[in-house]
């Protein structure tokens, strides 16, 4: 009975149970405190109800009495307050060394592209264990992308990049939802998110033949002709790119920033927004010369740049159960 | 107390119901009971085509599939279930029905400061809803009662100009309801009417009308911007033009969190007054109660982004607004305190707007505590976009704000028809609003805790979601029922009602010092005030003692 009338959400992630813990310690506040309130609004409702020569006793009010009940609800609040903000920190903060999944959203669906090269429609295939950050971005309007089995959501937006990550815990198959209101189609913006033994995965992604995301980029980078200007064997026109990623970089107005996702993204489609210190404004826009999906590309090409050579999945993923290894000592 | 003790009175007396007869003498009043009946008549028709549009709504979401609307036509109906509700009813309702008969009255003067100004806040008011039904009638607008950019300024094809303008002309009636209401209660209370003697009724349309002054701009500005985007193609939104889309959620939630209050200030007011009276107590720490309606109206300007979590702020805008959001929670918490504490030792009678009253907390607690929920981030990211969120909204702005109006509607009727509502009636309604309510938007935490997203006309994946929703669809017949039955009776009572005695309920406050119905100036002579607010101990004895000498 209860597939038809469920109660409870799966949880299939390892956010899941952090999301689920202060949700559980949510409800039971909020059971406390409306057993309180509607426990005495019936007793005194009951108690004082109105009798025949019986006058109601007037009082003033109580200056304690109005400070008790504002002074523990806030302190209560604030003990929400931290516990909410933390479980939103870790979902916020992408664990390094994550397999990367670049997604795209256009009305109404969502075209992801794994960074070995794998292309998916309203479909994603990740393993079991293995942290995932998505790199999104929309073509059109803001969309949502949303696990409810994750307890994972975060606006898609056109014109920059959004993060987020997740770890699935539980193979199976689980919702994808667009969260966002896009416009006609919006409820049909849906998918499956299928979470699979991390040797199946293997299996599935070796049916592909595409070749790494990197690579394209690398491919795109050439046609382009970006190679003329950012060069890494002599100074160009433009900044050597090998090694920047994730590095702060000092800006010609004097601002030093992060070369993230973002930064690349937009110094390709408007490169005279933030120029690198010591270089020329010389640079022309290829804005609307490149997809989304080429960007992407692009992009994923430039983050390589600034890793040792690429390592196989298994490697990347053993590296990662250490990282989290790692992670987890340090909490503790 | 019982309705018997109703006297018969004479031949009816000259009020302002029945001093000038025919079309004109409504349309170019500027008395502020007129105006508030025009007011009365305009909000209910608009409040019957968006608890249609509901009703639709709900019938489509009893099937998973897409199947009695197409996906547009549902589209429609929940933007425009949403801006006829909240633009073109809530926002009014109270301060512009109850507010614009009972503010001058409750401190003493002849009308409010700026009657021809009143009268031009109604035709604005009607302007915008003629256009915002020629809007709907000639093809609508799908982009959500939000209309979040980009979607909205380049990619939707429906008349999003065209409804945005009729918002912005009904924005000025609200401004200048407003406006009306600071300047009346800062000038005209009677002698003896200090501030601390107000009834909270009036602090709490003082702090909205503050909100409505100064937050009602802002969304005017947001719609010319998003009207001057889609139309010439300014840049100011759409990232393909240079804009942003996260500054209209900014400049739109600067306006619609606080909007909310707007809301549900007036209701609180409402619930206030009736706890007192029927309780027959003085309100428990009048000045916590009156400050907390002012500490709501700061508080909420500076909580808009939580609307915003998953949007693509920083994780430590975030932060700072989720804090924020826990401060403006602490004085609703306390006003509730405040109304329970009030009921103890008192005299507590239970005619149809105590019910309401009751509902009222009852509603609003659970709408309240769900709020902290939303508030915390790590729960937000999960139940945001999803039918938590609506529950969530509509035990606020339904369960809180409408069950004050309709309490309201009822303590008042007397005074504003001259007329006694039949109470069994009035007390059955009360109990289907509540019930109904609860059936209909209590499934809907459990859904949006599944996971089920708003505004998705079709759920055919999703099967597993459909028990809930014909709970939920089911509940709303319910809930339509209760809100017929008092439109009906009232209409009833005006014809076939009992005469009212001027003050049926024995309540504190000066509209029950006039007669029922008032005349057009209210009271006969200026009354000077001598006593505190919710004197309820002097008018209980004073009564014992006339039973006293009778007996």
């Amino acid at each position: 009975m209860f597939d038809n009338f469920p109660l409870w959400p799966d949880r299939a992630s390892a956010a899941a149970g952090n999301v689920d813990a202060l949700f559980i310690f949510l409800l039971i506040v909020s059971g406390l405190m409306s057993l309180l309130i509607f426990s005495a609004l019936l007793y005194f409702a009951a108690r004082y109800r109105h009798r025949r020569g019986v006058l109601a006793e007037q009082i003033e009010g109580s200056t304690p009495l109005e400070l008790t009940w504002s002074v523990v609800p806030f302190m209560v609040f604030m003990v929400i307050f931290v516990w909410g903000a933390v479980v939103f920190f870790k979902s916020r903060t992408p664990p390094r060394d994550s397999t990367e999944v670049y997604v795209v959203a256009k009305q109404w669906m969502w075209k992801l592209e794994h960074s070995e090269g794998q292309r998916e429609i309203n479909e994603l295939h990740v393993p079991v264990g293995r942290d995932v950050k998505l790199i999104m971005t929309s073509q059109d309007v803001i969309h949502s992308f949303f696990i409810p089995a994750f307890r994972m959501k975060q606006d898609v937006l056109p014109g920059r990049y959004t993060l987020a990550w997740f770890r699935a815990t539980k193979p199976g198959t689980y919702h994808l939802f667009c969260a966002e209101y896009c416009g006609t189609q919006h409820s049909g913006m849906i998918g499956s998110i299928i979470v699979m033994e991390p040797a199946q995965f293997e299996a599935w992604m070796s049916g592909s033949p595409a070749g790494p995301l990197s690579a394209s980029g690398e491919k795109i980078f050439a046609e382009l002709g970006c190679v003329t200007c950012h060069r890494a064997d002599t100074p160009g026109r433009g900044p050597n790119l090998e090694g920047i990623f994730g590095k702060p970089v000092q800006l010609e107005d004097g601002r030093t920033i992060t070369a993230d996702e973002n930064y690349i993204r937009e110094s390709i489609l408007d490169p005279g927004s933030k120029v690198v210190s010591g270089f020329k404004p010389v640079m022309p826009t290829f804005q609307g010369l490149v997809s989304e999906e080429q960007l992407n590309a692009l992009v994923a090409y430039v983050k390589s740049l600034s890793q040792p050579v690429a390592t196989s999945t298994r490697t990347a993923a053993a590296t990662q159960q250490d990282n989290s290894r790692a992670a987890g000592s340090q909490v503790q | 107390m019982s309705m018997a003790t109703a006297t018969i009175q004479p031949v009816e007396r000259e009020n302002y119901l029945n001093k000038e007869y025919g079309v004109g003498s409504w349309l170019f009043t500027t008395d502020h009971k007129r105006i508030a009946l025009l007011y009365l008549i305009s909000i209910t028709f608009f409040f019957f085509i968006g608890g249609f549009f509901a009703l639709l709504i709900r019938l489509e979401l009893l099937t998973p599939a897409s199947d009695l609307v197409q996906a547009d036509t549902y589209n429609k109906l929940f933007t425009m279930h949403g801006m006829v509700m909240v633009f073109f009813f809530l926002i009014p309702s109270i301060p512009a029905v109850l507010g614009n008969f009972l503010v001058p009255m409750m401190i003493g003067a002849k009308d409010l400061a700026f009657p021809r100004i009143n009268l031009l806040s109604w035709y604005l008011y009607i302007i915008g809803g003629i256009m915002m039904l020629h809007c709907m009638l000639t093809g609508g607008v799908d982009t959500g009662w939000t209309f979040y950019t980009p979607f909205s300024t380049a990619y939707s094809n429906t008349k999003i100009v065209e409804a945005g303008l009729a918002i912005f002309v009904t924005g000025f009636s609200s401004i200048l309801t407003g406006l009306n209401f600071v300047v009346t209660i800062h000038r005209m209370r009677a002698p003896g009417m200090t501030w601390s003697r107000l009834p909270l009724f009036i602090w709490a349309h003082y702090a909205t009308s503050i909100i409505q002054i100064l937050g009602t701009p802002v969304i005017a500005i947001t719609i010319v911007l998003v009207a001057a985007e889609r139309a010439l193609h300014l840049g100011i939104f759409d990232p393909r033009l240079g804009g942003d889309p996260l500054l209209f959620q900014h400049l739109f939630w600067f306006y619609s969190h606080p909007a909310v209050y707007i809301m549900i200030l007036p209701s609180m007011g409402v619930v206030t007054e009736i706890i007192a009276c029927f309780a027959r107590k003085r309100i428990f720490g009048y000045s916590f109660v009156a400050f907390s309606s002012i500490a709501i109206a700061v508080f909420g300007f500076l909580v808009w982004a939580h609307h915003m979590f998953v949007a693509g702020i920083s994780v430590y805008a975030a932060l700072v607004f989720s804090l924020l959001s826990y401060a403006v929670a602490v004085p609703s918490a306390v006003k509730v305190f405040n109304w329970t504490a009030t009921l103890y030792k008192g005299s507590i009678h239970y005619d149809a707007p105590m019910l309401y009253a009751f509902g009222f907390i009852g509603l609003f607690t659970m709408g309240g505590l769900t709020g902290l929920f939303l508030a915390a981030l790590g729960i937000d990211v999960h139940v945001t976009d999803t039918y938590f969120v609506i529950a969530h909204f509509h035990y606020i702005m339904v369960g809180g704000a409408l069950m004050g109006y309709l309490g309201g509607l009822h303590f008042w009727w007397p005074k504003i028809s001259g007329r006694l509502y039949p109470e069994g009636w009035a007390r059955l309604a009360a109990l289907i609003v509540f019930l109904g309510f609860n059936l209909t938007f209590f499934p809907q935490f459990v859904l949006g805790y599944l996971g089920m997203p708003r505004r998705y006309a079709d759920y055919s994946h999703m099967p597993e979601f459909q028990v809930l929703n014909v709970l939920s669809t089911a509940g709303a017949t319910v809930l339509g029922v209760g809100y017929l039955l008092p439109m009906l009776y009232f209409l009833w009572s005006m014809r076939y009602g009992k005469p009212a005695p001027d003050n049926p309920w024995k309540a504190a406050g000066l509209e029950w010092m006039t007669t029922s119905p008032p005349t057009t100036f209210n009271f006969e002579t200026e009354p000077v005030v001598t006593w505190e607010a919710y004197n309820y101990d002097e008018i209980d004895s004073a009564h014992k003692q006339e039973v006293k000498v009778v007996g």
